[in-house]
């Protein structure tokens, strides 16, 4: 079953698939198919040019421990980059997000796959995500109506408001 | 003290509704108990031995009388009539149901409290001085930068899941009563050429791993402390570890770099940070500072009286001489009320005290009150020609031991009695050294001694900092007891040097007796405890301790015999 994606605050069908890599294929091996794909970092770190002249779309995934600094110059490429939540509990999603966003203004699809939640989505927000995989099984509808409005404000800075409150306090 | 606006107030009554909504889903089954523990733990909320405990912030350590009471009023409602004082300005209910949870957050909502992010891996509630504002050895109140603070880490969506628990403390006084050196970042406002900053401490913490913090800004300007805590929390975020969680505490990170490759990290980060829309202005701190601007004090109180008092009742002079503390205004003291009555658990207070002590707030106090690490209620603003109807009223309510600083002011954990991390018990340790020494002339006698307890390594007695640390350990499922000598807060704060062998539960007045006694024989005229053991060193008063008690070799072969 696939995960359900939130996308403009709406589900939607998704037309990209994650390159899954066999445990008896390597990132040099594996076969690079033809579609929507998101590539992980290995793989286009590997196969950079092979990847850039068969495929006009682009998706890139990034796990918790990959280091946002090491793709910065190659933003352009990508439609799409998914970071990956092993578990909901892992935050590093959240600095690698705000680091797209906000020093090296990403502005293409920023997705969070893997263990998305409804209580995770107001923070995955406000750091830059725009789309969201939801976990399979949880309720997509409940989660569109409640789960991105818990709050009205944010008292920080963050990608989604770049100024404070105490910049816009009256 | 700071009065929410209208922004605040909608926050806090927002997280009330999501988390109603999310112990729904919870009971319902849509939400895992895995998916659903890091929300209530963000909530204060934990699965424990007997019951949840559900743990409220005080931030900062300040409290009005109106709160006061309805926490008062929950005691009475949800719980047994009584809550607990942490050492980290937070007070605890043990006998909450879940269910009944939403609702408690929504009785302290309508008095701007909450218990949002008092445990869960993410920033928890920032700490000061109980006497912030008022101490006489104040540089800079430190109220203001803490509320801004407070509300920077609320729901930071960025360090909602951090590899660990990250605690903050600010002081802004020559001495330091903030343990501002044992926190993941400890703040210290100092001036430099008539400038306002911080010195910035990273790296300390209790717990499993004891470190001392170490300075990796020695003077930051205070319009930049939230980017620099940016910079230093992202470093976290992303480089802490998160395979282990017994090294997942900054202090690890720090450890693992050094102190010299941590801070050229955090600098690195901060030069993209540094200016940016997270600087403070001069507005914004001006509004907060705005909400703790000085009560209207009273010139010429006459202190007649008072003296007189004091000099005809050695009861009262004893309770001024431990409970009462300097005040930066002259006529006016701030009043310690001991929550570490003989045989109660240290930190407790009952629904009926609370009440007391909002009336002596309102009554003598501008209606406001604090609490300390330390686990006691003060009010900071007495005249003191009113000291002696507050002593007599404290009294009363069982709140005018004059044992602060004291041996029996015992810093201690509820240990295992309640808590499902504890190794051993702890209360019961406390109340028995509290009945060898209830002899108050003794007390006196032997003068400034800290004692802290902690039922586990967690240290949230604050064990390694007490100058008499006792720490519970499980050995083959049965309780014992470590101690550790010469730690200390403040400016010098340092760990405590472990004695030796653990011992049990029963031998620990003995043990702790035989200790005094070392120091009351090698002790110079007016020399207190920490003084006499820094001259002599730590083997006196373990040659004393372990005399004629069995161990290494000689303890193998009782055994073998056995």
């Amino acid at each position: 079953m696939m995960a359900q994606l939130i996308k403009d605050k709406a589900a939607t069908v998704d037309s990209w698939k994650i390159l899954e890599i066999a445990t008896d294929e390597t990132v040099e091996t594996v076969a690079l198919p033809a579609g929507d794909i998101i590539f992980p970092l290995a793989v286009w770190q590997a196969r950079k040019a092979e990847i850039i002249s068969c495929h006009k779309r682009i998706g890139l995934l990034l796990q918790p421990e990959d280091v946002v600094e090491e793709i910065a110059d190659d933003l352009e490429y990508f439609i799409v980059i998914a970071i990956h939540f092993p578990k909901f509990v892992d935050g590093r999603g959240y600095s690698t997000a705000s680091l797209l966003r906000q020093r090296y203004l990403y502005q293409g699809e920023l997705r969070a796959v893997g263990d998305v939640l409804h209580d995770q989505l107001f923070y995955l927000q406000r750091v830059g995500f725009d789309s969201f995989a939801l976990k399979d099984g949880k309720n997509a509808i409940y989660a569109l109506e409640t789960g991105f409005t818990s709050f009205s404000e944010g008292y920080q800075a963050s990608t989604s408001q770049p100024q404070p409150l105490f910049r816009r306090r009256a | 003290m700071y009065k929410y606006d209208a922004i605040d107030r909608q926050l806090v009554n927002e997280r009330v509704a999501q988390f109603r909504d999310q112990v729904r889903r919870w009971k319902s089954g849509e939400l895992s108990d895995d998916e659903f523990r890091p929300l209530r733990l963000q909530n204060g909320l934990y699965i424990q031995r007997h019951a949840p405990m559900f743990r409220i912030a005080v931030p900062y350590a300040m409290m009005n009388s109106t709160q006061l009471r309805k926490l008062a009023y929950i005691a009475r409602t949800y719980d047994k009539g009584y809550g607990h004082f942490t050492t980290r300005h937070n007070m605890q209910f043990n006998w909450p149901k879940i269910e009944d949870c939403p609702d408690i957050l929504a009785h302290l909502a309508e008095v701007e409290m909450h218990a949002i992010q008092t445990s869960g891996n993410c920033i928890r509630n920032v700490t000061t001085d109980q006497f912030a504002g008022i101490a006489a050895d104040e540089l800079i109140d430190p109220r203001p930068l803490a509320e801004i603070i407070r509300q920077w880490s609320t729901f930071h969506p960025e360090f909602a899941f951090l590899p660990r628990k990250f605690k903050i403390a600010i002081s802004g006084t020559e001495e330091d009563r903030a343990v501002t050196w044992f926190h993941d970042i400890g703040l210290q406002l100092h001036k430099q050429n008539g400038e306002i900053g911080f010195r910035v401490i990273v790296g300390g913490g209790l717990g499993r791993t004891p470190i001392r913090g170490q300075v990796v800004c020695e003077f930051l300007p205070w319009q930049h402390i939230l980017s620099y805590c940016e910079a230093i929390l992202r470093v976290y975020n992303r480089f802490g570890r998160r395979d282990n969680a017994y090294k997942a505490r900054i202090k690890i990170l720090v450890q693992a770099l050094g102190v010299e490759a941590f801070t050229e990290q955090v600098e690195a980060e901060w030069q993209h940070l540094k200016d940016g829309p997270a600087t403070l202005t001069q507005n914004e701190l001006t509004r907060i500072a705005g909400h703790f601007s000085a009560p209207k004090y009273l010139c010429g109180i006459d202190e007649t009286a008072f003296v007189a008092q004091v000099q005809a009742e050695k009861a009262f002079a004893r309770w001024v001489d431990r409970n009462t503390h300097p005040h930066k205004i002259v006529g006016y003291a701030a009043v310690t009320l001991s929550l570490k009555q003989h045989g109660i658990a240290p930190g407790d207070i009952t629904a009926e005290q609370m009440d007391a002590v909002a009336d002596l707030a309102d009554h003598y106090s501008f209606g406001e009150l604090r609490i300390s690490h330390e686990q006691n209620v003060i009010l900071a603003d007495v005249r003191k020609s009113d000291l002696y109807a507050v002593w007599q009223a404290a009294r009363e309510n069982g709140l005018a031991t004059p044992n602060i600083g004291l041996l029996t002011g015992i810093i201690c954990c509820p240990g295992g009695d309640f808590c499902d991390l504890a190794n051993a018990k702890s209360i019961p340790i406390a109340a028995a050294i509290q009945a060898r020494f209830d002899d108050l002339d003794y007390l006196f006698d032997i003068g400034e001694i800290d004692l802290n307890i902690s039922g586990c390594m967690n240290a949230c007695g604050h064990h390694h900092v007490g100058h008499i640390g006792v720490l519970g350990v499980d050995k083959n499922n049965a309780e014992f007891y470590q101690v550790t000598l010469g730690g200390r807060q403040g400016n010098n704060a340092r760990l405590g040097k472990v004695i030796g062998p653990s011992f049990s539960a029963e031998e620990m007045p003995d043990v702790v007796d035989k200790i005094i006694q070392v120091y009351l024989a090698n002790r110079h005229a007016d020399e207190a405890f920490l003084d006499t053991f820094d001259r002599i060193g730590i083997d006196p008063f373990k040659n004393r301790v372990y005399e004629g008690r069995a161990h290494g070799k000689a303890k193998l072969i009782e055994k073998e015999a056995a």
